[in-house]
């Protein structure tokens, strides 16, 4: 099979601040099902990159094992890589943000990749408050392994060959707020406009940035029944806010101005324009978040948008004091002490 | 009793209760045989509990500088009235019991083959202290003395260590000073000193210094360049990364910025901790992290992925004793085989097998020069005893001029003059070694993905079996050529011909050269010995083997690990090879070697040549 795009594009295709256009994000054509919410995530995180032009090269893009995590082949065809083992992305994008902390991490992991076998690396990249941002695309079932109900699958919810889930669904986005996560958000791959400004604003984020992406399995689980269908996302959709991003350089203008809107700064200057949909919910306080989902639950619906970002976020090299040099351009120079201080500590072993 | 005197050359063994600061005291004794010049290995055997339960020091001393362990006691020193009986019965016939008198000593546990020397230390301390934490630690200061008095010792040795401990601490010094003089005049004025065993002053130890080999480790990795270290704490292997990060705070502290030029994460279990390394060594970092037996297996799956994607990555395999959690705080040599085809998969990995801290030191810096040049996981097995002991070992020695072996990594103006496609699983150079490129060198050339999936040369993932056949050969040849490069086996040949030989790895080296040296002067058996370095194993290897009729594989293990791998790696008759093992959990004895070798030596001459016993 070829899976290569055709190398033509229209001369015309508009070019950002770098002089790219959308094909310099694009990455092989999609091997997932035709019509997985998947490859409408790959294409939001197209779409958010060119948009904020940021430098292809300059991203490192991680997953582990699942449909989702094949789909970093998708995007970015200019970026490395890693296709990492089953549910543990976060370690190994917690070592390269490590060893160059100059570049933008984007993890893709999936339910069953996030929320069973990597259930402890998740957790603890949050806890760590590693500078990245994470994307779970969550069907609520194992694709790959042809429709097997995932620790996200919700009670009742009916895959395409299985009985009714009888268990408690894990609800990831509640784990990533009550760890600590200094950014969360949910969304739907459907939902394009609200995506975009929201994978925006993550990769703004300084800190861990969790995206939970509800994304229809189009051959296992979108099928009557099931809570995570295209159908049924779609009546059950409820919104925090409506998100736009708004780029640094245009922060001094002074457009927005209005009152109704909640303007949130991110680290790298850049701010997000909030245009709230329901004023009880603040986007600052954990609490109101947890509250609002509480409330959505109730009513089944599933609610959308930023749940919650904390402004002051450290992420994981100010915590640990590293330096501002990626570890990794550091030379002989700078890493070994020299046989002049070996021969001291030898002389302490004496 | 009438002896005859013995200077320098006897095994002295502390028995202790864990958790009562005698660790530092016996350390005090054994360094100050050792600043009087005269050569020790000291070996700490202690249970996997923090306090209560046995605890014991045992400390050889060999002006002859035998640095293994040699095999029974002479002298114990039995302050752990849980194991008294055991203790006692433990010291050679004409050998010596020193204990606590403050209380009577049981008439059963009396033996008339040895000497007893009590001496009321509880109930010395009892009066000199009100404190009964200071009780409890000077009383083991005072048992130092004493021996200082029982062997003529200097004092002023003493004196000197402890000033040199307590630098900084001023207060500590003079108490501790009183303490050891009280315990070497109580000895002078109730017994005759000094006794059989006696410590007099040489200049045997030359320029060596005394350190164990996590500190070797930890300081080798600083050295190396290692600036990222992902760990999850485990025994014996924890002190690999707290050296590390103390070595750290000492050198790599940014003098401009204040900011560390390094970062530790101590990772939530070994499996993140390996992936750690793998993202940092992928993003070009120099990472790695240190675990014992059951980290190892829970690193499996990561390290056949670093090895199928080719990943540099750097693990301290500090060994103790297995299956499953066995004897956490015993040694072992016995994750050799799952070291070296650790995860699923035709997968193997470079070995190193250190035998002293010098080499621990060298090793370790050296394991990430091969791991960038060969791309792949690169193993150093240390152990408990080699790991957790202080061992006299040669200075470390570092020659400035050296560089980092980064391997092959184009730079951003190599892609930019590349004319060909860029192939990360090309073989360009024909030793199977592709080139790599760290994440973010250039806005078009030089991308590719990284997998555990099958691919082709470009990274591209492919199920067609004719390029996984190109790409494990290629593998294969990588490891060929890795052969050349790792550490040679050390070769020791007596002057005339030889048809048996030895083999040894680790720590077993001291012990067997040792049985080596004693079956020559002894019984006149002489024989070749080989250290075996690394694995994969050179030509060397096979050649001494091929030379010997017979070779015996000495180990400390049950399975007879290491012959395993020579039988596998090379097609030999197994016959050919004797293993020789000792996995009780404590360091293997040059007299356990010699007895072996000497027994299956006579057994073979004088009788029809039998399939091993060790079978």
């Amino acid at each position: 099979m070829s899976y290569k795009i055709p190398a033509f594009r229209h001369p015309n295709l508009p070019k950002n601040e770098l002089g790219y256009t959308t094909k310099d994000y694009e990455g092989a054509v999609s091997t997932l099902c035709a019509g997985c919410g998947h490859d409408s995530i790959s294409n939001a995180i197209i779409e958010a990159c060119f948009e904020m032009s940021i430098p292809p090269h300059r991203v490192a893009k991680l997953s582990g094992i699942g449909c989702s995590s094949k789909t970093p082949t998708y995007f970015l065809g200019n970026s490395h890589g890693f296709n990492s083992v089953h549910g543990r992305m976060p370690s190994v994008a917690t070592g390269a943000n490590m060893a160059n902390r100059d570049l933008l991490y984007i993890g893709v992991s999936g339910d069953g990749d996030t929320a069973s076998i990597g259930m402890g690396q998740f957790v603890h990249a949050v806890r760590r408050n590693v500078n990245m941002v994470y994307i779970c695309e969550n069907n609520g079932v194992y694709g790959l392994t042809k429709g097997q109900d995932s620790a996200t699958t919700d009670i009742g919810s009916k895959s395409k060959k299985g009985e009714p889930n009888a268990l408690e669904p894990i609800d990831l986005c509640a784990i990533a707020l009550q760890l600590g996560s200094t950014f969360v958000a949910n969304s739907f791959s459907g939902d394009k406009e609200q995506l975009i400004p929201i994978i925006q604003a993550a990769i703004a984020h300084k800190g861990f940035a969790f995206i939970n992406v509800i994304s229809p399995c189009v051959t296992f689980n979108n099928v009557p029944g099931s809570t995570k269908a295209y159908d049924y996302i779609r009546q059950h959709m409820a919104s925090t806010n409506t998100v736009d991003y708004v780029p640094h350089a245009e922060e001094i203008t002074a457009e927005y101005n209005e009152g109704t809107d909640e303007r949130v700064t991110m680290h790298d200057g850049s701010m997000i324009n909030l245009h709230k949909m329901n004023s009880k919910h603040d986007v600052h306080s954990r609490t109101s978040a947890l509250t609002m989902m509480q409330e959505c639950k109730a009513q089944d619906k599933v609610l959308t948008g930023i749940l919650f970002m904390d402004e002051g976020s450290q992420e994981i090299h100010e915590t640990m004091n590293t330096n501002s040099t990626p570890l990794r351009d550091l030379d002989e120079e700078k890493l070994c002490p020299g046989a002049d201080e070996l021969a001291k500590i030898n002389e302490l072993h004496r | 009793m009438k002896r005859d005197i013995i200077t320098n050359k006897f095994v002295i063994k502390f028995a202790n209760v864990n958790g009562t600061g005698s660790a530092s005291a016996n350390k005090l004794f054994s360094r100050a045989v050792f600043r009087m010049g005269i050569p020790i290995s000291p070996k700490n055997i202690f249970p996997s509990n923090i306090q209560g339960l046995p605890t014991w020091y045992e400390v050889r001393i060999n002006e002859n500088g035998f640095l293994g362990r040699r095999g029974g006691i002479d002298i114990m020193v039995g302050m752990n009235p849980q194991s008294m009986e055991r203790d006692i019965n433990e010291v050679e016939k004409g050998g010596y019991f020193i204990y606590d008198s403050t209380k009577q000593l049981p008439p059963a546990l009396r033996r008339n083959d040895i000497d007893f020397i009590g001496i009321p230390l509880t109930e010395k301390c009892r009066e000199l202290y009100d404190d009964p934490r200071h009780r409890q630690l000077f009383r083991n200061i005072m048992y130092v003395g004493v021996l200082a008095a029982l062997f003529d010792m200097e004092l002023d040795v003493f004196k000197q260590l402890i000033s040199d401990q307590f630098k900084g601490k001023q207060k500590l010094i003079a108490p501790n000073v009183n303490a050891v003089t009280t315990g070497y005049e109580m000895a002078k004025k109730m017994h005759a000193c000094p006794i059989a065993y006696r410590i007099e002053r040489r200049d045997n130890v030359g320029n060596k210094i005394l350190i164990d080999g996590n500190e070797a480790c930890g300081l080798g990795a600083v050295y190396g360049g290692a600036t990222m270290a992902g760990w999850y704490p485990i025994t014996p292997s924890t002190s690999v990364i707290d050296n590390f990060a103390r070595y750290c705070r000492k050198f790599r502290m940014d003098p401009e910025t204040g900011r560390k030029n390094y970062a530790i994460v101590q990772a939530e279990d070994e499996l993140a901790a390996i992936g750690m390394v793998i993202g940092a060594s992928w993003n070009g970092s120099r990472a790695f992290t240190a675990t014992s037996g059951p980290g190892l297996s829970l690193m499996n799956e990561f390290l056949g992925l670093a090895y199928f994607a080719e990943i540099p990555s750097v693990l301290i395999d500090v060994q103790r004793s297995g299956p499953s959690t066995g004897m956490p705080t015993r040694t072992q040599q016995s994750d050799v085989l799952a070291a070296a085809y650790a995860s699923h998969g035709d997968t193997k990995h470079i070995c190193l097998y250190p035998s002293t801290p010098k080499e621990c030191f060298e090793y370790t810096a050296k394991a990430f020069d091969l791991a960038e040049r060969f791309q792949t996981p690169v193993i150093l097995l240390s152990d408990l005893d080699l790991g957790m002991n202080d061992n006299m070992s040669d200075p470390f020695e570092w020659d400035d001029t050296r560089k980092y072996d980064r391997g092959k990594v184009y730079t951003e103006e190599d892609l930019e003059n590349m004319t060909e496609r860029f192939g990360r699983y090309l073989d360009v150079d024909g030793d199977g070694v592709p080139y790599r490129t760290y994440p973010g060198t250039h806005p078009t050339k030089g991308a590719f993905f990284t997998r555990g999936t099958s691919k082709d040369e470009y990274a591209i993932y492919t199920e067609n079996g004719e390029k996984y056949i190109e790409n494990m050969e290629r593998l294969q040849k990588k490891w060929k050529t890795a052969s050349e490069h790792v550490p040679k086996p050390i070769i020791r040949k007596t002057n005339k011909p030889c048809t048996v030989g030895v083999i040894h790895y680790g720590t077993s080296e001291a012990s067997t050269l040792e049985a080596l040296h004693h079956l020559n002067s002894l019984h006149g058996i002489s024989l070749d010995s080989m250290g075996i370095q690394a694995f994969p194993f050179s030509d060397e290897v096979g050649q001494f083997i091929e030379e010997h009729e017979y070779v015996f594989v000495v180990e400390q293990n049950r399975d007879a690990q290491m012959r395993t791998l020579l039988i596998n790696e090379y097609d030999f008759d197994p016959e050919r090879l004797v293993p020789l093992l000792h996995f009780d959990g404590s360091p293997i004895t040059a007299r356990f070697i010699r007895h072996e070798i000497r027994d299956w030596i006579l057994q073979t001459t004088t009788s029809p040549r039998r399939r091993s016993r060790f079978y």
